[in-house]
């Protein structure tokens, strides 16, 4: 199953809101509520990212029995060095988006954690695509 | 224990959301970075913060948190307010600080 979202930068009242949808979504697939946890976290810091950082995106999921697929494309500055972002702490964000109690550079490390593959391509003055990739129910039954 | 037992032993305020305050809590999250909470709070918890903006709502509602309470009399801004209605979840208030009030919360909940 294939489904779409839009992203408006900067408008924060929306922020979360293609999270939101996505969280519906797999509640209603009886998806797995560990799978739905770290699908969920990821996609609101990659959704957020957009918000904060870019000009607009579109998200696209592709979800099916055994893994979830979804594509953060956005139209915005692009991220120079991928591996500095990549790093605890460190940060771009604005005075007024760390007011916010974002910006804290927690965002990709979050996602990295919470995906089991992930992929960023980026340039720099056109815009930024992230691929968060999560294999179902591979969680030990225990954990 | 639920909301409402929190409300009553520690003397907070209801800003909104009191259709939620009979959901249940595992215990509690001190935190005004959006990111850390959505990284690590668990689901049932109470979250303890600052920030009176939409997103936290946004946050407690993704990561299924019981309840928001805000501190040093920060009141919810009204679209915080309004989507802890929708959502259901309740934003409770208290004039201490955020240290006071997380020791009173954990001896609740110990």
């Amino acid at each position: 199953m294939l489904f779409d979202f839009e992203i408006q930068g900067g408008d924060f009242a929306t922020a979360g809101n293609a999270s939101s949808q996505i969280k519906k979504i797999l509640k209603q697939l009886n998806v797995d509520h560990r799978d739905i946890k770290r699908i969920v976290v990821a996609l609101y810091e990659a959704e957020v990212n957009v918000v904060a950082h870019a000009f607009g995106g579109k998200i696209s999921a592709e979800i099916n029995t055994t893994e979830v697929r979804i594509r953060l494309v956005d139209e915005g500055p692009g991220i120079p060095d991928i591996e500095l972002a990549m790093q605890q702490g460190y940060s771009t964000a604005s005075p007024e988006v760390r007011e916010m109690g974002f910006g804290a550079g927690m965002g990709l490390p979050n996602m990295k954690k919470n995906t089991d593959e992930m992929h960023i391509t980026s340039v720099v003055d056109e815009g930024t695509t992230v691929e968060l990739i999560f294999f179902l129910n591979q969680t030990p039954p225990n954990h | 224990m639920i909301v409402k037992e929190i409300v009553e032993k520690l003397n907070l305020t209801v800003h909104s959301g009191e259709a939620g305050l009979s959901r249940e809590i595992t215990g509690g999250y001190t935190s005004d970075l959006l990111s850390d909470v959505m990284g690590n709070c668990d689901a049932g918890k109470i979250w303890i913060t600052l920030q009176t903006h939409k997103n936290v709502m946004a946050i407690a509602s993704l990561k299924d948190i019981a309840a928001v309470i805000l501190i040093k009399d920060l009141k919810p801004e009204t679209d915080m307010a309004a989507q802890s209605e929708t959502e259901e979840i309740p934003v409770l208030g208290t004039s201490l600080p955020a240290f006071e009030l997380t020791g009173q919360l954990y001896e609740l909940l110990k």
